[in-house]
């Protein structure tokens, strides 16, 4: 399994199998929302705050 | 032999939806890639880079960037899925209300108005409780139910105040008392392909504000209704919401046009993403027919 630690509060996150680039994560320590920026290495930074014209 | 079909998915933010989606892409064997709307540019006068896309699927989280996206894709000729003429009415509550009347298809009574004075006269006109919408917006955010003159005054005096100018674009409907669900119906091409209720204590009933689904016949009443809802918004790939009125029976509340999902799926059993990949394949091969015949 992957791991790569919150660049927020730095704990040690296990990615799923068929985790993908753009994904979102939640950092189960701290709760901010992470998009997974690269795999080889794994990179996770802060994702984006909801915009007022997100949606479906 | 001609090469096969490529497709573009236009997305930034990567939810399950879109997941399942590159799953079956994969799956598949189909050539595709993405396009990061936060990576991409356009030259305007340049478009060849963009005709390798037989077709383009948007998934945009950004109504914005999609729109945008779309209006450059389809000035050149590169079909989309929905269309810019979809994306423009859907992703725009008043634009769908006006097509849905054009149509004359039931919907919630709907009035417009540009000021917070005439905005108040349009809601005393219909009584309360009324629902506030912003013209653009999805997930339920800042839907406000009104149900007496004070908070109606101190609702317009915010979104007049503290909105953007588009927020002064005053979207009011008259509530309706749903039986504490919705009907989310899916629509791919011409056909009802799922449907499912959405259950919900709150009055807003979107699952992303916690609505839970429950399956949903599509009696003929309602797939009628469903399609017709979405020939008039041009077609495509469409998310139909339904209310249920005591009354007057099944009202178009909106469309959506980059649907989610996630609850769809899971409570009906229907390979959603897989049917979405084979209608935007049938658009490809048809650009691609015009094209080589």
């Amino acid at each position: 399994m992957l791991t790569a630690n919150c660049p927020e509060c730095e704990t040690e996150i296990a990615l799923e199998d068929g985790t993908i680039i753009g994904e979102i994560i939640v950092c189960p320590d701290c709760g901010v929302d992470l998009e997974v920026i690269s795999l080889d290495p794994i990179e996770l930074d802060l994702a984006p705050m909801e915009e007022e014209d997100w949606g479906e | 032999m001609r090469p096969k079909e490529k497709v573009g998915v236009l997305c930034s933010r990567v939810r399950i939806e879109e997941k399942y989606i590159f799953a079956v892409l994969e799956q598949r064997g189909i050539d595709y890639e993405r396009l990061d709307e936060r990576h991409i540019f356009f030259d305007m006068q340049d478009p060849r880079y963009y005709h390798q896309y037989d077709v383009i699927l948007d998934r945009s989280i950004s109504y914005t960037n999609g729109l945008n996206s779309l209006r450059v894709l389809n000035a050149w000729g590169i079909p989309t899925v929905n269309s810019l003429e979809v994306a423009t009415i859907c992703g725009d509550k008043l634009a769908t209300t006006a097509a849905l009347a054009a149509a004359g298809l039931p919907q919630p009574h709907t009035l417009v108005a540009f000021s917070t004075d005439s905005a108040l006269d349009a809601i005393e006109n219909i009584g309360y409780p009324v629902v506030i919408k912003p013209v653009v917006g999805s997930w339920g955010r800042l839907l406000a139910k009104v149900n007496d003159r004070e908070a109606a005054e101190a609702v317009l005096e915010h979104k007049a105040k503290l909105g953007s100018v588009q927020h002064s674009v005053f979207y009011i409907q008259e509530y309706i008392p749903k039986p504490g669900r919705d009907i989310r119906a899916i629509v791919i091409g011409d056909k009802t392909v799922a449907a499912i209720y959405r259950k919900s204590d709150h009055w807003i009933t979107n699952t992303a504000r916690g609505g839970a689904g429950e399956p949903c016949p599509i009696t003929p009443a309602l797939d009628e209704l469903s399609v017709k809802a979405a020939q008039a918004v041009g077609s495509g790939i469409l998310a139909i919401d339904v209310l249920e009125h005591p009354e007057r029976g099944y009202l178009v509340n909106e469309i959506n046009h980059t649907m989610e999902f996630h609850t769809a799926m899971p409570t009906t059993g229907i390979d959603i993403p897989g049917l979405i990949v084979d209608h935007i394949l049938k658009i490809a091969q048809e650009k691609r027919e015009v094209i080589h015949d």
